[in-house]
């Protein structure tokens, strides 16, 4: 079992960051809504929603830092003239296409600035969140920006985790050392 | 093992809002400046060329760049400005939401060609 270093990339960057950070934020916003409309509550919980808040806050930062600085040249790289091949070259290989053109076009085109509309939202949430604590349950509309916020944030990645993954399904980035992860059944 | 429980009042604010209107609103401009920075490098060859801080990445890393210097700039002058101010948050709240509205449909590709 092999994959190779660009493939391993790819895979840090929008399952260990992109996926884990879109599944925190469904669990954010039910956390955040329950943790600021009731009356009672522990230190300990909202210790663990700061903490909670700041992972989510490094997970958008690693999704979009490893995305635009690692992945993206490797997608964006120009093939020397006369190359034949584009496998290496997926967005000349996507646009190589007429059926699959669309797929950068308005998918990347579009995944790659709406992606950082989550770390910016994500960062000014949890901020808030740290300044005020349970006093934000006291400021209703600080409180409903913040919701709206988290909510934005979390469609921002869902669009781009959406057309990251078809755009990989399509022409995933590849090449690179291959990384011998495990020996199969002979 | 005991878990100590707080009642908390709801109806007197310790700190005032200016602190969170501020962080807010920026996030609002700081979207926004990427959806302006991204439209003005694909309509502009001299933007664009200008905005290559980092040649693999081409004019993204100058516009993301540009948009986080611009968000965390407003974002601590208006806390200086606001932070021990109570701010009518309403609209602070509804530009914050049009901003980012309108970063979201700036950046997408049909609406973007339109300029």
């Amino acid at each position: 079992m092999e994959v190779t270093a660009r493939a391993l990339w790819t895979l840090v960057h929008g399952m260990g960051f992109g996926a884990l950070y879109l599944l925190a934020c469904s669990g954010a916003l039910v956390e955040l809504y329950r943790f600021l409309t009731s009356s009672t509550y522990t230190p300990g919980q909202e210790r663990f929603l700061k903490v909670y808040l700041i992972t989510m806050v490094v997970l958008a930062w690693g999704a979009v830092l490893t995305g635009a600085y690692v992945i993206y040249p490797w997608y964006r790289a120009a093939p020397p003239s006369g190359t034949v091949d584009l496998s290496l070259f997926p967005q000349r290989l996507l646009m190589s296409n007429p059926a699959t053109k669309g797929w950068h076009s308005l998918g990347m085109e579009w995944k790659e600035h709406v992606a950082w509309f989550a770390p910016i939202s994500i960062t000014m949430a949890a901020v808030v969140f740290i300044r005020y604590g349970r006093d934000l349950g006291n400021h209703k509309q600080l409180r409903a920006a913040v919701l709206g916020f988290v909510a934005a944030s979390f469609l921002a990645a869902a669009i781009a985790g959406f057309f990251g993954a078809m755009i990989d399904k399509y022409a995933p980035v590849q090449g690179g050392n291959n990384l011998h992860i495990m020996q199969g059944e002979k | 093992m005991t878990t100590e429980t707080r009642e908390v009042s709801h109806d007197t604010p310790a700190l005032p809002n200016g602190s969170g209107a501020a962080a807010i609103l920026s996030a609002g401009i700081g979207s926004f400046a990427l959806a302006i920075l991204a439209i003005a490098a694909d309509k502009s060859a001299a933007i664009k060329s200008m905005l290559v801080f980092y040649k693999p990445t081409g004019p993204l890393s100058g516009e993301t760049t540009g948009a986080i210097l611009i968000w965390i700039v407003t974002w601590v002058v208006l806390d200086l400005l606001w932070s021990k101010k109570a701010i009518a948050l309403t609209r602070t709240n509804r530009i914050a939401f049009v901003l980012m509205i309108l970063s979201f449909l700036l950046t997408f590709p049909p609406i973007a060609d339109l300029f």
